[in-house]
C-alpha cells in the first residue's frame, strides 16, 4: 500500500508515546497467550482425545474399582474392537510432593490402545518380558533424572503389599514420549501382574476400562450396551468418551474458561482504553495536517482509512510481539508444569483470536478519532491553525 | 520550609487542572484499577481456600492416620487399631467414654448446580462422637441421622453447590438409596462440603467390612498430643501418623492454595508491568500538555525539584485512586462469592468462598503505590528539566 | 483574450453564527483568465480567504455558481471535488503546512500518491517540482531542518507537483522576511510566466501585489479593481 509510508510515519511521530503504547499492546497479548494455553490445559485435553476410545468407570465414582470379569465380558459386546485396563496407583517418588500417575496395565495391550505413545521397540519387548519392570514417559524421565537401568522405587500410599512393606521397586525398562505438542505422557506404566501378585488387597480388580470402538460403530450405542449389561448389578458402570471423560474432571475444577475470560477482558478493555487513548491524542495534534492532506485532494475515507491504518498497525506491531514472547513462554511452561498440569499449548484456535482481536481492538480505538478526522472541515481546520 | 511550601503549591496547581487532562487520567486510574482487582480477585480465591480448610482445624482434636499417608483416603485403619486409639492417653473422656469419632469416607458423583455435570463429593461415615470432635458443628435444619438407617445429613455448602440435597428428598449412589434428614452447619469450614451417615451404614454399603480410614480425638489439651502420639508410636500394633487437625487441614490446602499463587503472582506481576506503561503514557502526555505553565512557573522561581516531586505526587495519587476503585470492587463483587473446586489432595470437591481480606486491599494499594511511583518517575525528571526559555518562547 | 480559467457569477456567501447570519460575499461576479497573475488584497474579515477556498472547492457558495477549467462547482459532490483537486488546484499557505514526520522530498510527493503513478515515476515528478524551486539538495530534510523560505518553497514544489493549472495562495509570505518574500513571489512568477500557471494570490502586503498583474479589492464582500499606478 502507497499509503503505508505515511501511515507508519504518522504513528512514530511521539516516539516515546507510541513505544510506551506498543509495550502496553505487547502485555496484554502476552496475557492472552500464557492464559489461553493455561485455558487450554485445564479442558482436559480434549483436542487430542482419541473420539474411537471410550472409558468404562464405577457408576459411584471412579475410585470404586470394577471386577476384573468385566473385562471379558466388555470384550464380548458389540462394536468392540479392543479392551484393555487400567488402575490408579497413587504413589509418590521420595517426597511426598513428587506425585505423577502410575498405572499397572498390560503393556502390550496399553500401547496398542494408545498408539500416540512412541516406545522403542526393544524397550517395550523388555519392559515385557521384566515382571518387576516399568516404563516412564520423558517428561518424569527427565524431571528426576532416570535412565533406563535404574531401579526405581515408589511409595505407595494406598497399596500396600502383602509383605507388609509400603515401597515397590521397579526397574526401568523405558522411556516413552509423545509427538503431540498438545498432550503428555507424564506417567508410569509397570505390569499388572506384578501389582495383582504383590498387593494386599483389592485383587482381582481393575481401575477403568479402555476400550475402543470398532470401525462403523456408533460409540454412543456402545457405551449404552456396556452400561445395559451391568445395570443393576453391584458394580453399575459409567462408559463416555474419553473426551467426555477428560472434560468432566476438568469442570470439576470449576469455571475455569470463564475465570480466564473475564481476566482477560478487564485487561483488554484497559488496553481498549489507553490506545483510545493514545489514537484521539494523535488526532487532535494533527487536525491541520489531517486538514492540509484533504485539500491536496485526498478524500474523507482515504483520511479515515489512514487513521484507523495507524491505530490496527500498532496493534499488530504489540500483538505480534506479545503472541511471539507469548508462544516461546508456553513452551517453557508446559514443560514446567507437564508434570501436574498436561496439555499447557497454544492453540492455533487461540493465535487466530488473538490476531482478530489486534484487528478488532485496533478498529475500536481507532473509530471514534478516525469519524473525527474523516469529518473535520477543512477551512475551520485551517483556519484555527 | 520554603521547599516544602513549593512542593505543596505546584502540586495543589497540577491537582486544580487536573480536569484539563481528563482523558490521560481516567486512563491511568482504570489501568491500575483493573490490576487491583484482578489481584484480589485471584488472590481471594486462595485466602477463601485457605480459610475453610484452616479453620477447620483445632488444636483441641488430633486426628490419626496410617502412617505414610497422604490423605484419609488413601489410609486404612482395623478395628482393633481404632480401639487402641480410642483408649490411648491424653485422649479427653466424658465419664467412661472415650470422646472419638472414627470415621471412613468414600467419594461420590453427585450433579454440581453451576456446571451440570458430575463432581466428586466426599461422602463420610461418622461416629457418635463426630459432633464432639469437631468444634462449631450444629445441625440446622431436620434432625440427626439415626444409627443403622440409611440416613444421611448433609453439610451447609454441600446443599447450596450440589442438586437434590434437600431435606426430605433421596439420593440413590448405585443400589442404595439414601435419604437426607438434615442440614448442618461448621462454621464455614470444609465439613460444610460433605454428606454424613453412620460409619457401619457406610462400611456395609461400600463392602469396607470393619475398617476405617481415620479417628478423630479430643485431646484433653492440646499439650496432650504429644503424649499420645509418643503413645501410639511405642504401640507395636499400630502404625500411626498423630497430627493435630490443623495441620493436617494445613497439609491437604497446600497443593491447591500453592497453585492459586503461582498463577496470581506471575499474572499480577505482568499486569502490573502493563498499567506501568499505561501510567508513564499518561503522565509524559501530562507533562507535555503542562509544558507553558511548568515553564511560567519555573521563569517565576519556582525550583526544579518542586516541579519534580509535584507530578510524582500527581502520579502517585492517580494510582491509589486506582487501587482504591479496584479493591473495593473487588471487595463488593467477589467477596463472600460460593465457589467449589477439587481438591487434589482429598480428590473430593471443596465448598468456600471467596475472601477479599484487608491484608489482600493493603497488598493491592502496595502493588498501586509501586505502579505510580515507577510510572511517574521519569515523566517527572523531564518535567523538572524542562529548557525554560525555549518553553517559553513557544508561547 | 486569453480563455477564461475561473468564473464566478453571483456567488453570494452567508455564514449561520449562532442567530446571526453573517453574509461574507455578496453576488460576486469574477472571471479569472488562464494565465493570470491576481492580488486580491483588503482587510481583515472582508471575505478575501472565503473566496480563495470558493475557487479551490474547499467551501460552497450559498448562491451563485463557480465554474474551474470547464467544472461547475457548485453541483459537484465532496468526493468528486476532492478528486477534481488533486488534479486541478495547488494550495500554497501562509504557514506552509507541511507534514513535519515527512522529508522535503516526501512531502512533496504527497499528492502523487493520489494518482495511478508507480514509486518511480512519483519519485522522478517530485524531484522536477524540487528542482524547480531550487531545492533539488535539501531533498531529504525534514521541515524542521529548513528555513521559512524553504519550507515554503517546499510548499510550492508540493503544490506544483501533479501539474495543476490554478494556484491560491493565501498570504504566502505573511511569514517571512523581506528578502525571503521577494525570493518566493519571484518564483511565483516564473511559475507564472515560465510554466503558464494562473496564479490567485491574498496578500495584506502591497509590496508583495506588485509583483502580481493585476490587483483587486475586497470590501464587504464585493470585489473593486484598482489600477496599477
Amino acid at each position: 500500500m502507497k499509503y503505508f509510508r505515511l501511515i507508519w510515519k504518522n504513528a512514530w511521530r511521539k516516539k516515546i508515546r507510541t513505544s510506551l503504547t506498543i509495550l502496553s499492546v505487547f502485555v496484554a497479548f502476552l496475557l492472552f497467550a500464557l492464559l489461553s494455553a493455561i485455558g487450554y490445559a485445564f479442558r482436559g485435553g480434549v483436542d487430542v482425545a482419541d473420539a474411537e476410545r471410550l472409558i468404562v468407570i464405577h457408576k459411584i465414582s471412579l475410585i470404586n474399582p470394577l471386577p476384573m470379569s468385566y473385562m471379558n465380558r466388555i470384550a464380548a459386546t458389540e462394536g468392540v474392537d479392543s479392551v484393555t485396563h487400567g488402575s490408579w496407583f497413587g504413589g509418590y517418588y521420595q517426597d511426598p510432593r513428587n506425585q505423577f500417575g502410575q498405572f499397572p496395565v498390560d503393556p502390550q495391550a496399553y500401547f496398542d490402545m494408545y498408539p500416540e505413545f512412541d516406545i522403542p521397540e526393544e524397550q517395550l519387548e523388555a519392559f515385557k518380558r521384566n515382571r518387576t519392570g516399568a516404563v516412564v514417559g520423558q517428561e518424569i524421565a527427565k524431571k528426576y533424572g532416570w535412565k533406563v537401568g535404574d531401579r526405581i522405587p515408589i511409595q505407595a500410599t494406598i497399596w500396600s503389599r502383602i509383605d507388609g512393606s509400603r515401597t515397590w521397586e521397579f526397574d526401568l525398562e523405558g522411556i516413552f514420549s509423545t509427538d503431540d505438542p498438545r498432550g503428555s505422557s507424564a506417567i508410569m506404566l509397570f505390569q499388572y501382574d506384578y501389582f495383582e501378585e504383590a498387593r494386599a488387597f483389592g485383587k482381582g480388580t481393575a481401575g477403568w476400562y479402555i476400550l475402543r470402538v470398532a470401525n462403523g460403530a456408533n460409540p454412543v450405542d456402545v457405551a449404552n450396551a456396556i452400561d445395559l449389561q451391568f445395570a443393576n448389578s453391584p458394580n453399575e458402570t459409567e462408559t463416555s468418551t474419553e473426551a467426555a471423560f477428560s472434560q468432566s474432571f476438568a469442570k470439576q475444577f470449576g469455571n475455569i474458561a470463564l475465570i480466564v475470560t473475564l481476566v482477560l477482558g478487564a485487561v483488554f478493555f484497559t488496553l481498549l482504553l489507553v490506545s483510545g487513548n493514545t489514537m484521539s491524542q494523535s488526532v487532535r495534534e494533527r487536525i491541520s495536517e489531517l486538514a492540509v492532506l484533504k485539500t491536496l485532494g485526498f478524500g474523507d475515507r482515504t483520511v479515515l482509512g489512514i487513521v484507523l491504518s495507524e491505530s490496527i498497525l500498532i496493534m499488530l506491531i504489540g500483538g505480534l510481539l506479545g503472541l511471539g514472547l507469548g508462544w516461546l513462554g508456553v513452551q517453557g511452561l508446559a514443560k514446567e508444569m507437564g508434570t501436574f498440569l498436561p496439555g499447557v499449548f497454544l492453540s492455533p484456535v487461540a493465535i487466530a483470536t488473538g490476531i482478530a482481536m489486534m484487528i478488532g481492538t485496533g478498529l475500536l480505538a481507532g473509530i471514534f478519532p478516525a469519524l473525527k478526522a474523516m469529518r473535520l472541515s477543512i477551512i475551520d481546520a485551517l483556519a484555527r491553525a | 520550609m520554603r521547599g516544602l511550601q513549593q512542593v505543596f503549591a505546584v502540586t495543589l496547581l497540577n491537582l486544580r487542572n487536573l480536569p484539563q487532562r481528563v482523558g490521560s487520567s481516567v486512563v491511568a486510574v482504570i489501568g491500575v484499577a483493573a490490576v487491583v482487582l484482578v489481584f484480589a480477585a485471584v488472590l481471594s480465591m486462595a485466602k477463601g481456600f485457605e480459610r475453610t480448610m484452616i479453620s477447620a482445624g483445632s488444636d483441641d482434636t488430633a486426628i490419626i492416620v496410617r502412617s505414610g499417608a497422604t490423605s484419609e483416603l488413601t489410609s486404612g485403619l482395623s478395628n482393633d487399631q481404632v480401639l487402641i486409639v480410642a483408649e490411648a492417653p491424653g485422649v479427653l473422656k466424658d465419664g467412661d467414654t472415650s470422646v472419638v469419632s472414627a470415621e471412613l469416607y468414600v467419594v461420590v458423583d453427585v450433579k454440581k448446580k453451576s456446571t451440570n455435570v458430575d463432581a466428586n463429593v466426599p461422602f463420610r461415615g461418622v461416629q457418635p462422637g463426630a459432633f464432639d470432635v469437631r468444634k462449631d458443628v450444629t445441625l440446622v435444619d431436620g434432625r440427626m441421622f439415626e444409627p443403622g438407617k440409611n440416613e444421611i445429613v448433609v453439610g451447609r455448602g454441600a446443599q447450596t453447590e450440589f442438586m437434590g440435597l434437600e431435606v426430605g428428598k433421596t439420593i440413590r449412589f448405585g443400589q442404595t438409596e439414601w435419604a437426607v434428614v438434615g442440614i448442618f452447619d461448621a462454621g464455614g469450614n470444609v465439613a460444610e462440603s460433605e454428606l454424613w451417615t453412620d460409619v457401619r451404614v457406610l462400611q456395609s454399603a461400600y463392602r469396607r467390612g470393619n475398617s476405617f480410614q481415620s479417628v478423630r480425638v479430643r485431646l484433653e489439651s492440646p499439650e496432650s498430643l504429644e503424649t499420645l502420639r509418643q503413645a501410639l508410636d511405642e504401640d507395636p500394633r499400630i502404625d500411626p501418623d498423630v497430627m493435630s487437625e490443623r495441620e493436617y487441614y494445613s497439609s491437604q490446602s497446600q497443593g491447591l492454595v500453592q497453585f492459586i499463587k503461582l498463577l496470581g503472582y506471575p499474572l499480577t506481576v505482568l499486569m502490573a508491568i502493563g498499567a506501568i506503561f499505561g501510567a508513564l503514557n499518561s503522565m509524559y502526555s501530562s507533562v507535555s500538555v503542562r509544558g507553558k505553565e511548568i515553564a511560567t512557573l519555573r521563569a517565576l522561581g519556582f525550583g526544579p525539584t518542586a516541579v519534580l516531586v509535584s507530578t510524582m505526587v500527581e502520579s502517585i495519587l492517580l494510582a491509589l485512586a486506582g487501587g482504591l476503585l479496584g479493591g473495593l470492587l473487588a471487595y463488593l463483587v467477589f467477596n463472600g462469592f460460593q465457589v467449589s473446586t477439587l481438591n487434589g489432595a482429598s480428590f473430593s470437591q471443596v465448598v468456600f468462598n471467596f475472601a477479599v481480606t484487608p491484608e489482600l486491599l493493603v497488598q493491592g494499594l502496595q502493588a498501586a503505590l509501586i505502579i505510580g511511583l515507577f510510572g511517574g518517575f521519569f515523566p517527572a525528571l523531564r518535567a523538572a528539566r524542562l529548557p525554560v526559555a525555549q518553553a517559553l518562547r513557544e508561547l | 483574450m486569453s480563455d477564461v480559467l475561473a468564473r464566478l457569477e453571483g456567488v453570494s456567501r452567508i455564514y449561520q453564527k449562532g442567530k446571526e447570519k453573517v453574509e461574507v460575499l455578496h453576488a460576486l461576479d469574477l472571471e479569472i483568465p488562464d494565465g493570470d497573475f491576481v492580488a486580491i488584497m483588503g482587510p481583515s474579515g472582508s471575505g478575501k480567504t472565503t473566496l480563495l477556498n470558493l475557487l479551490g472547492g474547499l467551501d460552497k457558495p450559498t448562491a451563485g455558481t463557480i465554474t474551474v477549467g470547464g467544472s461547475e462547482l457548485s453541483s459537484m459532490s465532496n468526493s468528486q471535488l476532492s478528486r477534481w483537486r488533486s488534479t486541478n488546484i495547488g494550495f500554497i499557505f501562509q504557514f506552509y503546512n507541511l507534514l513535519p514526520v515527512l522529508t522535503a522530498h516526501r512531502n512533496v510527493e504527497l499528492p502523487l500518491l493520489l494518482t495511478d503513478f508507480g514509486g518511480k515515476e512519483r519519485a522522478r515528478r517530485a524531484s522536477i517540482a524540487l528542482d524547480i524551486v531550487g531545492l533539488a539538495d535539501r531533498a531529504n530534510h525534514y521541515p524542521r531542518e529548513l528555513s521559512g523560505g524553504q519550507e515554503q518553497r517546499v510548499a510550492i514544489a508540493r503544490a506544483i507537483v501533479s501539474d495543476p493549472p490554478l494556484l491560491l495562495c493565501d498570504e504566502p509570505t505573511g511569514d517571512l522576511d523581506r528578502d525571503m518574500s521577494d525570493e518566493i513571489l519571484r518564483l511565483l512568477q516564473v511559475l507564472n510566466r515560465d510554466h503558464g500557471k494562473t496564479i490567485v494570490m491574498v496578500t495584506h502586503d502591497a509590496q508583495a501585489a506588485e509583483f502580481a498583474k493585476r490587483t483587486l479589492h475586497c470590501d464587504k464582500g464585493t470585489l473593486e479593481a484598482k489600477e496599477a499606478a
